[in-house]
């Protein structure tokens, strides 16, 4: 074991994770062995390699949704850090809130709640004051082009690109130290990817780490400092 | 982290030969929402019974911390002291309206009841304190005289929140709060609920058998069966990891909307 340096935001080691399917006879679905490696702050890595390897799974045991089954998942916090493959539930709830953001492919909220508020929302949660959390807001969503005629609207009639936009300007809003992407650019134009691109060198301009999964070679080639092929740590792939 | 606002140790509770609740020990501090999910039958309305002090326990102890930062078994409460306790600290959300709510008197008249009995004795406050409690759950402020008889459920639903909040209580009970009501009906009941646990960092215990109200209400989960909790822990890990066998099946019984 490394000890992380004061420019590691995130060190991963020797992570482990299977699945074990009690519906399916007790099937165990090994997904990844002994995934190591580093974000450092300023940085983007890309987790990279076929679909089905395990890179969505890594990012959730990094946010705490999966459950690892051996290693350790060191993210920096309060000048220490906290190990997520063992923190208790409050701890990760605290993590989430001040330390670490995740923007997932498919925006999951409450049917009747504004764009603007779901966005306002997550700053509030991230300690932003109220009138702060508001024009951080409307700042995020006019930079990735969200008609303001459909701030007050809920998105749930809105198109998958529009209301992927809600979902980035809601992952962004809270200035998190590390933002954790997951295919968020999938469904956007041109034009949207590009103002994601730019949210991402300012937050990463600013010391914000990134971990994240691009499909979208040009996506990648602009904001990727390095890429880490998760095959390597895959055990369908050695089976 | 400060002291839990509230312990539950080894609580069990049998009916005839059935184990309702056995050995269920947890604790939850100020700010923190906990689901118990479970099907009927699992003990899960059993447990919030018995930390809600709406029924004794046959073993173990609930120990709350109260105003005055000390806390106490609340068996040793003496009924004033209990009494108090329900009316101002706690509140506690029915899945029946009607159990929670004073259903032939005035709207006003059921969120005034609970700031009456806090000694507030002072119509025109208590009035203005119903207004806006009736605004902040969307109730218009012209059926303020009305008694929740003539609402619907929904509105039913926001006027019995209303009524528990009115004291500020640190820790509220949650029976299925949107179990019954229709779907557009629920959505805004959530949405409700969630600004309001936020907005005052109220402590929740919510019982619920519908995942998805667990997932969007609760920071931690107690997964139910058979009296004795199976899984813990974080709530979108037990959903999105489960594993116990009866957590997968629960995860996987849902239909994905």
């Amino acid at each position: 074991m490394t000890t992380p340096s004061s420019r590691d935001l995130l060190v991963v080691e020797n992570l482990d994770k299977a699945f074990t399917l009690h519906l399916h006879g007790g099937a165990r679905l090994a997904v990844i062995a002994n995934a190591s490696f580093a974000v450092a702050r300023g940085e983007c890595v890309v987790l990279g390699g076929a679909s089905g390897v395990g890179k969505s799974s890594i990012l959730k045991m990094v946010f705490g949704n999966y459950g690892a089954d051996r290693g350790a998942i060191r993210l920096a916090a309060g000048g220490g850090f906290l190990d997520i493959a063992k923190a208790s539930p409050r701890e990760i709830v605290d993590a989430r809130r001040r330390i670490m953001g995740y923007v997932s492919q498919f925006l999951r909220v409450i049917p009747r709640v504004s764009a603007i508020d779901i966005v306002a929302s997550a700053a509030r949660d991230a300690g932003f004051e109220a009138a702060a959390a508001q024009a951080r807001a409307a700042s995020l969503l006019a930079r990735l082009n969200l008609p303001e005629r459909l701030w007050s609207l809920p998105p749930a009639t809105f198109s998958g690109g529009e209301q992927q936009r809600v979902n980035i300007a809601r992952g962004f809003a809270g200035e998190h130290d590390l933002l954790i992407l997951d295919e968020p650019t999938a469904s956007l134009d041109a034009a949207n990817r590009e103002a994601v691109v730019d949210l991402i060198r300012e937050q990463r301009a600013k010391g914000a780490g990134f971990l994240a999964i691009f499909h979208d070679e040009d996506v990648r080639t602009l904001v990727a400092d390095r890429v880490i092929d998760v095959s390597s740590f895959s055990h369908r792939e050695a089976a | 982290m400060s002291a839990p606002l509230l312990t539950a140790r080894n609580l069990s509770k049998r009916f005839g030969a059935v184990q309702a609740c056995g050995e269920i020990s947890f604790e939850l501090v100020e700010g923190e929402a906990l689901a118990i999910v479970g099907e009927s039958g699992s003990g899960k309305t059993t447990l919030l019974h018995l930390i809600a002090g709406l029924m004794q326990p046959d073993g173990g102890e609930v120990s709350y911390r109260l105003r005055d930062g000390f806390s106490r078994d609340l068996a040793t409460l003496t009924e004033s002291e209990r009494r108090a306790l329900i009316r101002t600290d706690w509140g506690f959300v029915h899945q029946d309206a009607a159990r929670g709510l004073r259903m032939n008197v005035s709207a006003g008249g059921n969120i005034g009841e609970r700031l009456m009995a806090l000694g507030d004795r002072h119509y025109g406050n208590i009035r203005a304190a119903a207004l806006q409690w009736l605004a902040r759950v969307e109730i218009a402020a012209d059926r303020i005289d009305d008694a929740p008889s003539t609402y619907s459920g929904g509105m039913r639903q926001r006027l019995q929140i209303a009524r528990n909040l009115v004291t500020r209580p640190r820790l509220v009970f949650m029976d299925e709060p949107t179990g019954g009501l229709d779907v557009s009906v629920q959505a805004g009941l959530l949405d409700l609920l969630r600004g309001l646990i936020a907005d005052m960092g109220l402590a929740v215990v919510l019982v619920t058998h519908d995942l998805s109200v667990a997932r969007l209400l609760s920071n931690r989960i107690l997964v139910m069966k058979q009296g004795e909790v199976i899984e813990s822990g974080l709530t979108d890990r037990v959903l999105d990891d489960p594993q116990a066998p009866y957590t997968q099946l629960l995860v996987s019984s849902v239909l994905a909307a």
